[in-house]
């Protein structure tokens, strides 16, 4: 059932339904809260705050966006009002410095990477695949885990993470690109482990 | 791992992420392209990424943990008592 049809029912009063979006989509609030606040813990308070203000907001909900941007922008809005952070350094240089040592004085590789395709071909979805990559996203910095988890994993543009963290589009592409290249270090360690 | 004239591999890399996005410029589009024109190991990184990036996107929810699942339905069938 789609996001909307489970919304309706929220409204409703389904228990059941009410469950199916926190689990579909309360990791990814504790991920996005944990760019603003300083700790685990406070980053899983706003998500639960945020799921009690969409449980008492459900009826109000228009639908001029979909439930995944409402939701998301209920958790931002808390997440800012309750961050405590610093602002934070976001990189703006393309170069990430670790990817930068594999290449020589030339800008050249170092090692020519292999494709993937090849070796996976038809285990996209493997588990121990799905569990490197789940790893690796959980060890990003937060900026990372942040972009990485709503571009990649929920399937927002590029455009609507950069509105929804208040970031320049450019930032995000930096950010994704840093983010991307330390997921796809863990893919390929599983892979040449399964060689 | 073929030197082109306008672009290295280290920075040819730095903009296969936003070439998988369609986000880049038609002058970098065109610089890249030619440059993985020439260049296996390149052609071979874009490969990575865009297996990775289509891996990532198939991630089912972690799980929630019982505590925090339990809490937040006491409270939505609470409120919704309260509601009737």
């Amino acid at each position: 059932m789609d996001d909307a049809a489970l919304l309706q029912r929220v409204v409703a009063g389904d228990a059941s339904a009410f469950r199916e979006l926190v689990v579909r989509y309360h990791p990814t609030l504790v991920k996005v809260a944990r760019y603003y606040v300083g700790s685990a813990a406070t980053a899983e308070d706003v998500a639960q705050d945020t799921w009690i203000a969409v449980m008492k907001g459900a009826a109000s909900f228009e639908g001029r966006s979909s439930f995944k941007t409402w939701l998301l922008r209920i958790l931002v809005n808390r997440a800012r009002k309750t961050g405590t952070r610093e602002h934070r350094q976001i990189p703006t240089d393309p170069v990430d410095p670790r990817q930068a040592q594999r290449f020589d004085e030339r800008g050249m590789w170092r090692e020519a990477p292999a494709p993937f395709t090849d070796v996976i071909d038809g285990r996209l979805s493997s588990a121990p695949l799905l569990a490197a990559v789940r790893a690796a996203i959980s060890e990003l910095p937060e900026p990372q885990q942040a972009v990485v988890t709503l571009r990649d994993v929920e399937g927002l543009s590029t455009e609507e993470v950069a509105d929804l963290l208040d970031l320049s589009v450019a930032n995000v592409r930096v950010i994704l690109h840093r983010g991307r290249s330390k997921v796809r270090d863990a893919v390929e360690s599983t892979v040449r482990g399964g060689e | 791992m073929a030197l082109t004239k306008n672009i290295r591999c280290l920075d040819a890399v730095a903009l296969i992420s936003s070439y998988l996005d369609g986000g880049l410029g038609w002058r970098e589009r065109r610089r890249l392209e030619h440059h993985l024109a020439g260049c296996p190991a390149c052609t071979a990184y874009l490969d990575q990424l865009r297996v990775t990036v289509a891996s990532t996107s198939t991630l089912t929810p972690e799980d929630v943990p019982s505590d925090v699942l339990d809490g937040l339905l006491d409270v939505f069938e609470k409120f919704h008592r309260d509601q009737d």
